[in-house]
């Protein structure tokens, strides 16, 4: 099992290649929307590709409240444990 | 009685012959779009990448434009109107439950008594009639068989939602189907799925407008994120399947003419296709806005006038929308 910081760091990765947003950017308390600009269909794209790295489900019900890097790094820890 | 039927005859190949276009005259800005909905051109561009579309004007109706289409693709292909077994409409926008525009564009063009119908499979029409046209060909229904796209989606746009608006547009593509001596339009795939009918769609019947105290046009609606996550990545899926049945890999590929649905989605699934750098990728988006089942063949059509494809070339169609129905196929461009 990955531990938080490893996920924190693959998303920060997912993020990087979709948004094009500097990795080191992408902080647990760091908003998608206002504070990285990732937009909604950019995030249709980090969690298809975060549901392919952590082989778990995003269901698009629960893509609205995963509104910062920490809520969908604690979202795929909970989903994958 | 027992006796034996004859059956009919077709060509072991079939291919696209010539595509033709029309373009309606009024170029529409995302300043004008912005006038009815709380946007702006930037955020057009960034979300969708359209940056002008094209409405039809009153004259500019889906059997003119059809028929405009159809002239220059029969141009193209050095075919007569009478020539022609079979005229397929791919529409949703002809708003008239019945007859088939498809008949009276047949008689327009003089191309009767070819057998003429509509098909409802949004903006994966196209491909489907593609696919329609490739198997009355190869199965001796048909010789020649003309199968058009063709939207005036700004009819049934509300130029009020915020999700739709800037996306909708219109015009008409068609293509000639004849017989080949090589194979020029590889094994369709297609499918549909039901179970997301509901994430775009005619937002009631006409039963309901009809039934209401203040009628108004049953417009498109769409659930973009849905929609968006479906186009990406299923139909990557699908696009796969279609070059793997047709024998070839992304390699292969001269051109990639996907349904001009969003520049996003085509990126993404272009991304998710690893399309090598060399694969010349449709963007007619651009200038032409999502005209739906008119989007690929004036995309085909924009490639070979801008001499970014040459005849011969290989390229992969796909479509993909209201349903969802989807449908892909590699093919020779004309």
């Amino acid at each position: 099992m990955a531990t938080t910081e490893e996920i924190r760091s693959s998303l920060a990765d997912i993020v990087n290649e979709v948004a094009g947003i500097p990795a080191e950017d992408v902080q647990m308390d760091k908003s998608f929307v206002d504070d990285l600009d990732v937009d909604s269909l950019s995030m249709v794209e980090v969690v298809v590709a975060a549901e392919e790295k952590f082989d778990v489900k995003i269901p698009d019900e629960e893509v609205k409240n995963l509104k910062t890097v920490g809520d969908a790094v604690a979202f795929i820890e909970n989903a994958g444990s | 009685m027992s006796v034996e039927l004859t059956n009919s005859n077709g060509s072991q190949h079939a291919r696209i012959m010539g595509v033709g276009a029309y373009r309606p005259g009024r170029v529409v800005t995302n300043d004008e779009v912005c006038e009815h909905i709380e946007s702006t051109d930037e955020w057009i561009r960034a979300r969708s990448g359209i940056i002008e579309r094209r409405f039809a004007e009153p004259h500019e109706t889906v059997q003119a434009m059809s028929v405009a289409s159809a002239r220059a693709a029969l141009e193209h292909a050095e075919i007569d109107p009478q020539q022609l077994g079979c005229v397929v409409v791919a529409t949703v926008s002809h708003l008239w439950q019945t007859p088939a525009v498809a008949t009276m564009i047949t008689e327009e063009l003089g191309a009767t008594p070819a057998a003429a119908f509509d098909i409802s499979a949004a903006c994966a029409g196209f491909c489907h009639g593609v696919a329609l046209g490739s198997d009355m060909v190869r199965s001796g229904t048909a010789k020649y068989v003309l199968a058009i796209g063709v939207e005036r989606l700004s009819d049934i746009t509300d130029r009020t939602d915020r999700s739709t608006a800037f996306i909708f547009a219109d015009g008409a593509g068609a293509a000639v189907i004849g017989p080949s001596e090589e194979n020029g339009i590889g094994p369709v795939v297609w499918g549909s799925d039901g179970d997301k009918y509901d994430l775009i769609a005619q937002k009631e019947s006409w039963i309901d407008v009809v039934g209401s105290d203040t009628p108004s046009m049953p417009h498109l609606r769409m659930q973009g994120n849905p929609v968006f996550r479906w186009a990406s990545y299923e139909m990557a899926k699908v696009a796969r399947e279609a070059l793997d049945r047709a024998g070839i890999t992304v390699d292969d590929l001269d051109a990639f003419i996907p349904h001009q649905a969003n520049m996003r989605i085509t990126d993404a699934m272009a991304r998710a296709l690893k399309l090598p750098e060399h694969v010349a990728v449709a963007r007619d988006i651009a200038y032409q806005g999502n005209t739906s089942a008119a989007s690929v063949p004036l995309a085909m059509d924009r490639m070979i006038r801008d001499g970014e494809i040459k005849s011969g070339d290989t390229a992969l169609l796909i479509a993909f929308g209201a349903g969802l129905a989807y449908a892909a196929q590699v093919v020779k461009v004309p």
